[in-house]
């Protein structure tokens, strides 16, 4: 979908000729509130799922396809960013059967390394942008950024949202935002759109209202994904945002009839914590999800995990750090 | 000598929904002074059990608004009947001498009694749920607290010897939470009750809050006590009086869940305990409700 | 990609020995029925037999009553408060030592999902020994006595009679305060469900309980009789249905032993169109499928205000799709096994009855097991008050589902029903919270969350709920001697014309 297409839906979802400030709010805070006791609860209830041999071992490879493996410092280096991909591509060298991850995420001047490295893997290049993380810049800067990234090639665009502009209540502001960015993630001909991921956040949002109605903010203003975190706040990712954020995705499929996807990022480190948002996305949004193109991890870490747990389900005897390459 | 001056008798009703009627039935009967001489007192009506049904009714609706009434309000109320009673001591000393057949100093000690009593009372009102409620300290993020209310309509066996100071040592614990009560009087000696009525009527008690019935408690206490619409039932009244079990009132009052305050005694064996003593919560405590509201805390 | 599939998660039966035959527990030991007879405690899920429990004749409980009444006064009455606690402590911190031993044999003897043992059950009745134990030696502060006074007085032998639905948490709301408060116990675990409370029993053993502190007999409804209708039992404590509860209390009716009484509900669960969505849905699924419904406190009846009852209904069926029915011991389980046969029977019955009065009837797709007692979770729309699922208490995963336009009928509708146990809110505005739970005549009121239970917290219920409170300061009360004593009482009748 374009820029200009979900301006339209906007609209139309609205009910009005132009999206203002006010009905932008009316409408968000129309939205039911979340009771944060009665969520959490049920996101602790979730993680008390018990997954098991087969169901386990599906869940672990599913949970690496779904990895966008990410590397966001001030000390990247084309070598640190082209060993990331080689990971990304061959996570466990012992294991051909491994599935590569989804996507590898930098900074946007490291898109053309990252693609380079990644060419002919179908591994997608995600690229951070619009001034993250804090996203304080101005439009110009932040257009500039995005424009860079899609440039360069980059197959996704992770956005963030001014949270500045939304705890102020200038929901108009980061509508105009998101769709704007929107537009710059077209691409002439028949080049693919870059996908644009929307960064919520969620840790400086703080309340679980704030969290659903910048999800559906950011999905009227036309996101290809909802994603939590930068990874530079905490609380990053949690399962109640999450939760949140899959009940979000659901319900607008239902008035909208379009899927969004759902990117959780930074605090997933364990297989265990992986298998739990997995059987959260199956639970909550249902099975549609449970698949890379609409649901990702933002992790560093958790590859590292996943593999040590598949070496564990192959051989049947606990592994260690040393079988599992740093990169 | 001058000529004595006929007195102009009192005619004695039941106490119905603020309304002073006479029994539907028709009925009255003879109450005769306790002392030596047994006089004739007065003609009182015999209630029936369409009596009592109405009397049931009339309580049930003054629920809501009794009960609903702020905790100040009841109290200011109940202080109200207090002052009243006061301005009418000297009718009830002399009515309970002669319903009880007591000397005019004991009667005076009774009737100052019973004002206290019902003053000690009223002050309870808005001390209750402080004093019986609370905050419970759960494990989890909820707020949870427990207060008391009023359990709704409550049908009381007045005491059958102790007419004035008896009667409002059960009716005051019962109506200061916000209960409604139906009272069946001492059978032998109600006339104070119907006195204590007209006070009620002229203090700003709700019509309903208090209904008074006299009559026979054998044959209305029955009714009474089956009664569906009715939560709870004070036996005291039922020490002493004609051809009452208070057992088997208690088990026709199982059949809607009865709350019960039994009478005083041992086994079986029912006696009028001494209503001088200084009273506890018990019998305040025994029309009440607790209940427990969670919410969970969150931003 | 194929569905998340969940495999069988099973927790282990290994962790508890089921012996083959149990005694009753009687003095500090356990022994044989005076006329030796026994029945079977089936496994509701798979209907196999897990052990022969004993019958307890009137003998037995005679018994039984005379080593609580001799325990009383040699032992625990004279004890101080402050030994006494530290007995219960014993028993609470034992409690959580086995608790997986606990919560294993629950849901086998029981049906219900294991993680709701192992998650609610065990924990809160092992919270509800410690909470007491500490009430035992400051019962001077509980505020039933005026100030300064001596520490209020047991009332001597207690006898108990508990239900099948939450058998060891029941024992806990039941013995725990008894104990604390002075008083020994006899007490009756539900016939379908006696084997938690053995287990119990050995307990009390290892924390080296005095002998006739707690008894246990086991048995069906004569046996309970026999308990209640003993001439030397100072109290009955009965948790149970309305009707046996009224039988109770006319039975011990014109004697002087005392009596509390948890009984039936149904209870109305109230949505308003400004809830929290979400939240509300899992609050109305926990309201009425937690332990299949068969919760005497269940949200069994669903008022939904009419402006959003379609896409309540829609979210609700959304939800129950993704319930996970079957084997109670997998971890996984949401819903599991009905307890009985004869409660099987029961809901089958009234929910045929729902159809037949017009209500529509919807269950999610689930497969039940071949063997075992089960019931699909099942919702009924188009219900009216009038209606008997809407009246009556079918204590089985059955939701009637009604609506409300304004807050006064929600309320009138609410109240309209001889129970009094609990009643839920959803809604966002506090306001309105606090003045609905201001009307609704109910002794528990979950406002935005639904069947939490908390040692600190009392509970029990008005109307023909029954009375008495059961946990916190309040629950110490049913165990007291509080009334003014007979013996100080005279009559100052000084005349009559009897």
């Amino acid at each position: 979908m374009s820029g200009s297409v979900a301006k339209s839906q906007a609209r139309e979802i609205l009910e009005v000729t132009s999206p203002t400030n006010s009905s932008i709010r009316s409408w968000l805070h129309g939205l039911p509130g979340v009771d944060q006791v009665g969520c959490e609860a049920r996101a602790t209830g979730l993680a008390t799922r018990s997954i098991k041999t087969s169901s386990k071992a599906w869940g672990i490879d599913l949970a690496i396809s779904m990895i966008d493996l990410t590397t966001l410092e001030g000390a990247d280096t084309p070598g640190k960013v082209r060993g990331l991909c080689a990971k990304g591509a061959a996570p466990d060298p012992s294991d051909p059967s491994t599935p590569p991850v989804a996507a590898i995420c930098v900074y946007n001047d490291m898109v053309e390394v990252a693609r380079a490295a990644l060419h002919g893997t179908g591994i997608h290049v995600a690229a951070v942008a619009t001034a993250f993380p804090s996203g304080r810049a101005s439009m110009t800067v932040k257009l500039a950024d995005t424009s860079d990234a899609v440039a360069a090639g980059a197959d996704e665009v992770d956005m963030v949202i001014d949270r500045g502009a939304f705890l102020a209540g200038d929901y108009r502001k980061v509508f105009d935002q998101i769709a704007a960015t929107k537009e710059v993630c077209a691409r002439p001909g028949d080049r693919p759109d870059a996908h644009l991921k929307v960064i919520l956040e969620t840790g400086e949002l703080v309340t679980y209202d704030n969290v659903r109605r910048a999800s559906w903010l950011a999905m009227l203003a036309g996101a290809d994904f909802i994603k939590t975190s930068t990874g530079k706040i905490a609380p990053a990712a949690t399962m109640p945002v999450t939760l949140i954020m899959l009940q979000a995705v659901r319900d607008w499929r239902e008035l909208t009839g379009s899927m969004v996807g759902v990117k959780p990022a930074g605090g997933i480190r364990t297989s265990k914590d992986a298998l739990r948002y997995l059987v959260m996305v199956s639970e909550i949004a249902g099975d549609d999800w449970l698949d890379p193109q609409w649901f990702r991890f933002g992790a560093s870490s958790l590859l590292g995990d996943l593999l040590l747990q598949r070496q564990k389900q192959r051989l049947g005897v606990y592994s260690g750090a040393d079988y599992v390459t740093i990169d | 000598m001058a000529a004595q001056r006929l007195p102009v008798r009192k005619t004695y009703k039941l106490y119905i929904g603020g309304k002073f009627p006479r029994s539907e039935s028709g009925r009255s009967y003879e109450v005769f002074g306790q002392d030596r001489k047994k006089e004739f007192l007065a003609n009182a009506a015999q209630g029936s059990r369409k009596d009592v049904r109405d009397a049931v009714k009339a309580a049930r609706s003054a629920v809501s608004g009794w009960a609903g009434a702020t905790a100040y309000n009841r109290g200011q109320v109940l202080y109200r009947v207090g002052e009243v009673l006061e301005g009418r001591r000297e009718q009830f000393i002399s009515e309970v001498a002669a319903s009880e057949g007591l000397t005019r100093p004991l009667a005076t000690r009774v009737v100052d009694a019973a004002i206290d009593r019902w003053v000690w009372y009223a002050g309870w009102s808005d001390k209750l749920a402080q004093v019986l409620g609370n905050l419970n300290p759960v494990a989890g993020p909820y707020f949870d607290i427990s207060a008391p209310e009023p359990t709704g309509v409550v049908g009381v066996l007045a005491p059958q010897a102790s007419s004035l100071l008896g009667l409002v040592s059960v009716i005051a614990p019962a109506i200061v939470s916000g209960n409604t009560v139906v009272v069946l009087t001492s059978e032998d000696r109600p006339l104070p009750a119907i006195s204590f009525s007209e006070v009620l009527a002229t203090s700003d008690v709700p019509a309903g809050v208090v209904n008074i019935i006299t009559g026979r408690t054998a044959e209305l206490a029955p009714w009474l006590a089956s009664h569906r619409d009715v939560n709870a039932i004070d036996l005291a009244g039922a020490a002493d009086a004609a051809d009452v079990s208070w057992g088997e009132l208690e088990a026709s009052g199982a059949d809607s869940v009865k709350r019960v305050v039994r009478p005083a005694g041992d086994g079986a064996d029912a006696i009028e305990p001494d209503w001088s003593v200084t009273p506890d919560l018990h019998r305040v405590r025994a029309f009440l409700e607790t209940k427990t509201v969670w919410h969970p805390k969150g931003r | 990609m194929s569905k998340f599939e969940y495999a069988p998660a099973p927790e282990s039966r290994a962790v508890v020995d089921i012996a083959s035959s149990y005694g009753l527990f009687i003095g500090g030991e356990f022994v044989e029925p005076a006329e030796g007879g026994s029945f079977k405690t089936l496994n509701p899920a798979t209907e196999e037999s897990l052990a022969d429990v004993s019958q307890a004749g009137a003998a037995d409980v005679d018994r039984a009553v005379r080593a609580a009444r001799r325990a009383y006064q040699r032992v625990w009455g004279p004890m101080s408060g402050t030994e006494r606690g530290k007995y219960i402590f014993r028993i609470a911190r034992i409690m959580q030592e086995r608790a997986r031993e606990f919560a294993v044999l629950e849901t086998l003897d029981n049906g219900k999902p294991i993680k709701e043992s192992r998650d609610v059950d065990i924990p809160i009745a092992a919270a509800h020994f410690f909470y007491h134990a500490g009430w035992a030696d400051k019962l001077e502060y509980a505020g039933f006595t005026p100030a300064g006074s001596a520490a209020p007085k047991p009332l001597g032998v207690v006898g108990q009679i508990i239900p099948w639905n939450f058998p060891l948490l029941m024992l806990a709301w039941k013995i725990a305060p008894a104990l604390a408060t002075g008083n020994t116990v006899v007490l009756k675990p539900a016939e379908t469900t006696p084997l938690t409370a053995l287990l119990f029993a050995q307990v009390c053993q290892q924390a080296d309980l005095p002998p006739g502190v707690v008894n246990i007999v086991t048995g069906a409804g004569e046996t309970g009789r026999a308990l209640v209708e003993h001439p030397d039992v100072d109290k009955i404590a009965f948790t149970g249905s309305t009707g046996v509860g009224k039988g109770i209390a006319r039975s011990i009716a014109g004697t002087r032993k005392r009596l509390s009484l948890e009984l039936g509900g149904k209870a109305a669960n109230i949505v308003f169109d400004d809830a929290a969505m979400d939240q509300a849905v899992e609050g109305i699924v926990n309201g009425i499928f937690f332990n299949q419904g068969q919760v005497c406190c269940a949200g069994s009846r669903l008022l939904v205000q009419e402006s959003v009852a379609d896409d309540v209904v829609r979210r609700l069926k959304r939800r129950l799709q993704a319930l996970r029915v079957g084997d109670p011991l997998d971890k996984n389980t949401d819903v599991g096994a009905i307890n009985s046969a004869a409660q099987l029977a029961r809901i089958t019955e009234l929910a045929e009855v729902g159809v037949a009065e017009g209500a529509t009837r919807w269950s999610p797709e689930c497969t039940l097991p071949k063997n075992g007692f089960w019931f699909a979770p099942t919702v009924f729309t188009g219900v009216s008050q009038s209606h008997r699922i809407a009246q009556e208490e079918i204590f089985g995963p059955v939701l009637s589902v009604l609506t409300f336009r304004t807050p006064q009928e929600a309320v009138a509708k609410a109240n309209n029903t001889p129970y009094g146990l609990s009643a839920g809110i959803w809604t966002e505005k506090g306001s309105r919270i606090l003045w609905m739970a201001d009307q609704l005549r109910a002794g528990v009121v979950w406002a935005n969350t639904f069947n939490r239970f908390d040692p600190t917290s009392p509970f029990g219920g008005y109307k023909e709920s029954g009375y008495g409170r059961e946990g916190g300061r309040h629950g110490l009360e049913a165990y007291l001697r509080l009334d003014s004593a007979p013996s100080t009482a005279r009559s100052t009748r000084t005349g009559g014309s009897h």
